[in-house]
């Protein structure tokens, strides 16, 4: 099964995927926003986030607006690197169904 | 591992990719509009300006001409932005989306920066009396906010962005017809990607 090689096990969850896709096409995001697009509940996400600040997939950067809190959300280099492998495996198990 | 439906997970990426970076809520309704409301203000300026021939061109004249077509010009813009609200606003409540968030600032912003540029700098030729290539000018600043947006809405707008650059560009080559390629460029070509993408939206729906 090297096919499976791949497959990212940290992007094997509809919310840490959607994380990655969002912040593949956007520059950056802040929490609000991930929360609105994926629809999720707050302790939630922010767990997800968490795993996936902890691989370095994820960059976090805190700043105040308006004295609240707004903390933006970046892909690393490297989680975006993570994640293309990832589509790219997913393509391969489909083509190979096919 | 568990058999799983990557189709299903690749579709959800596509998907989240595209509502978080992409606005999507335009339809072909609002460029049909724009199209027909640009033909009747290209009509008016038409049998205004062109058919009183009598009166020959002097200053005042030329003064009142000049505002009638500012006028004619701002009734068209201002119809076409409020119906693309409008129909917007009704397509995003239908399909359950926000209106006003990132994507929306972000083509709205990459819209207008060659669009403004373009308009202000004809308003400054217009103010010196430069008349000619007026037209040839709209609809080039107009392709090139098109082309520009195109990033952060549905792809094939870059393609009504070609079509009216290349158009502005032929209209610069002929002097004297830029009532008829500004009509064909705002008129014709909004009307003819208003309908094939709203067939689209039809076929998609």
């Amino acid at each position: 099964m090297s096919l499976l090689e791949n497959i990212n096990k940290l992007f094997d969850h509809r919310v840490r995927l959607g994380i990655m896709s969002i912040l593949m096409v956007n520059e950056n995001v802040n929490f609000k926003r991930l929360k609105e697009l994926l629809e999720v509940t707050d302790g939630n996400l922010a767990s997800h986030i968490k795993a996936l600040e902890k691989a370095n997939y994820l960059s976090v950067q805190k700043s105040f607006i308006d004295r609240k809190p707004n903390t933006q959300y970046a892909a690393t280099r490297l989680g975006k690197k993570e994640f293309q492998k990832h589509i790219d495996a997913l393509e391969e198990i489909i083509k190979r169904k096919n | 591992m568990k058999e799983k439906n990557y189709h299903q997970e690749i579709s959800d990426i596509r998907n989240l990719m595209n509502r978080s970076s992409r606005f999507i809520s335009l339809s072909g309704l609002a460029g049909i509009m724009a199209g027909v409301y640009a033909l009747i203000g290209a009509a008016f300026a038409y049998v205004f300006l062109f058919q009183n021939q009598s009166s020959y061109i002097n200053a005042s004249t030329r003064s009142a001409d000049f505002r009638f077509v500012l006028i004619d010009l701002a009734l068209v813009a201002f119809l076409s932005i409020a119906t693309a609200i409008i129909i917007s606003l009704r397509k995003a409540r239908k399909n359950d989306e926000k209106i006003w968030d990132q994507t929306t600032r972000r083509l709205l912003l990459n819209f207008l920066i060659p669009l403004a540029t373009g308009g202000i700098y004809i308003l400054i030729k217009l103010g010196q009396e430069h008349y000619g290539l007026s037209a040839a000018l709209m609809l080039i600043f107009y392709g090139l906010a098109l082309v520009n947006a195109s990033k952060y809405t549905l792809g094939s707008i870059r393609y009504l962005g070609y079509a009216e650059i290349i158009a502005g560009i032929i209209c610069a080559i002929f002097p004297g017809y830029g009532l008829w390629f500004w009509a064909f460029g705002f008129g014709i070509l909004h009307i003819i990607y208003g309908s094939l993408m709203y067939v689209n939206e039809q076929k998609s729906a």
